[in-house]
């Protein structure tokens, strides 16, 4: 009998595990895979201080620090969005491999049990308590458990199994492809964003530098408006910016672009990070708020179970936490996105023009829409009407 | 005859994109082995989300 299961050994369940572990309870940490990490299915990015919130920066995971990052409308004009000077970094491109492992490793050390090779099948409601069907190695396994977390990324089974969440429409999911190359050169102080309908529908093109010459290219299109696969326009972006490297690994995945869930949780279960939809609209990104839910996923389960209350109604208290802390920037960035999913490439040109040259001293989504509305006065009124609820 | 969806191995690169969007639960990835079980009705969701194109839809 567990207090917690946590199905998923992402950034989301290790901290999961993790915050669980250290207040004491009762925790098994299970992943599908037989190694955790790999393959990876990200581009890496992240910014300082997200990180630093959840987990002392180890350098032994950090593969590249960079000071801003450099967005290129579809004519190729330049935004950098920067610290003053290198030196002072505000992100990082990670080495999930490592990564995912460490915080793994930090769970099992606070005293989560981690099993890897484990998958999820189902779970049937006992009481006030839950069965949760695995397959380890190959072989069936039942365990009961108060809690369930499903941190079990975009194709999560918990969430849709328990009915918390729908499944993704392929205007809500990003499909993307990603090399990581060698032997390049470019200026490994910042990450690079390339936009255009053409160049990435519904989506964008990156380079984030990982150190040595090497940086994850990358593309992520949304399937509802693009022609073809991912893929497809990877190479079409590589081919047409002539980025001459060596392709030495291959990277797929898919990322949720839906904004906010009404909720998170269901009786006994929570949900966190990927299988949640909680990363972000505009950028893609996952790692932050996946650290953040599986932190806050952990300490109200450690709550709800002191009280012996694992009602959805006690759970609920997950939801205004993640919400208060990041819920209210997906919803945001959700509007921003469907607003940005409305602009053809002369707009996007036209918009990069007036802001090219301005030293954007701060690498936010906020930051950049200041910046616009402040050059384009009416903006405001469009962005006003796109962002009333 | 009926449709459903095929999976070209040599294509896949096994990141559960398909998984995603599936909601007859039909495709399921088991490590690196993508399973597509008879729930599938051909509908092509996965074929649209395929960052590869390891998938299409077939008469079988």
């Amino acid at each position: 009998m567990f207090d917690v299961v946590v199905v998923g050994a992402g950034p989301a369940g290790s901290m999961a595990a993790k915050t669980c572990a250290e207040r004491g309870l009762n925790v098994l940490l299970v992943e599908k895979r037989q190694e955790i990490g790999t393959p990876v299915r990200c581009a890496e990015g992240i910014s300082k201080k997200a990180l630093q919130r959840f987990v002392e920066i180890d350098k032994k995971w950090i593969s590249a620090e960079v000071i801003g990052a450099k967005i290129y409308s579809p004519d190729r004009t330049e935004v950098t969005m920067a610290e003053e000077m290198a030196g002072n970094e505000v992100g990082f491109v990670l080495e999930r491999k490592i990564f995912d492992r460490h915080l793994a490793r930090l769970a099992a050390k606070a005293g989560a049990e981690v099993l890897v090779k484990t998958t999820f099948l189902s779970f049937e409601r006992v009481g006030d308590r839950l069965r949760v069907k695995l397959k380890r190695m190959g072989e069936d396994w039942e365990v009961e458990t108060k809690i369930l977390i499903g941190a079990d990324g975009v194709e999560s089974r918990v969430g849709r199994m328990a009915g918390i969440i729908k499944t993704l429409k392929k205007s809500e999911i990003e499909s993307c492809a990603q090399y990581l190359m060698s032997n390049l050169e470019i200026d490994e102080n910042y990450t690079y964003f390339y936009l255009g309908n053409d160049l990435a529908p519904g989506g964008y093109a990156w380079i984030f530098p990982k150190g040595n010459g090497c940086a994850n290219v990358g593309i992520g299109v949304l399937p509802s408006i693009a022609k073809a696969n991912a893929k497809f326009y990877l190479d079409k972006f590589i081919e047409k910016f002539e980025i001459k490297g060596k392709i030495v690994e291959l990277v797929s995945g898919a990322v949720p672009v839906y904004g906010e869930v009404a909720t998170a949780v269901t009786d006994n279960i929570m949900l966190a990070g990927d299988a949640a939809y909680h990363s972000d609209p505009i950028t893609g990104g996952g790692i932050a708020n996946a650290l953040s839910a599986g932190y806050h996923a952990g300490i109200v389960a450690s709550e709800a179970i002191e009280r012996e209350d694992f009602s959805a109604n006690y759970l609920r208290r997950y939801d205004e936490l993640w919400k208060a802390d990041f819920g209210w920037k997906l919803r945001r960035n959700k509007k921003l996105q469907e607003f940005f999913l409305k602009l053809d490439d002369e707009t996007l040109n036209s918009l990069a023009r007036s802001i090219a040259g301005k030293n954007i001293r701060d690498t936010s989504i906020e930051a950049i829409i200041a910046e616009l509305i402040k050059k384009n006065p009416s903006l405001l009124e469009i962005l006003r009407s796109f962002l009333s609820p | 005859m009926a449709k459903k969806a095929i999976v070209d191995r040599r294509k896949c690169a096994y990141c559960g994109a398909c998984v995603a969007v599936c909601n007859l639960f039909a495709t399921e990835l088991v490590e690196t082995f993508l399973e597509i079980n008879e729930n599938c009705n051909g509908c092509g969701i996965c074929v649209k989300v395929c960052p590869m194109g390891a998938l299409s839809v077939a008469e079988v």
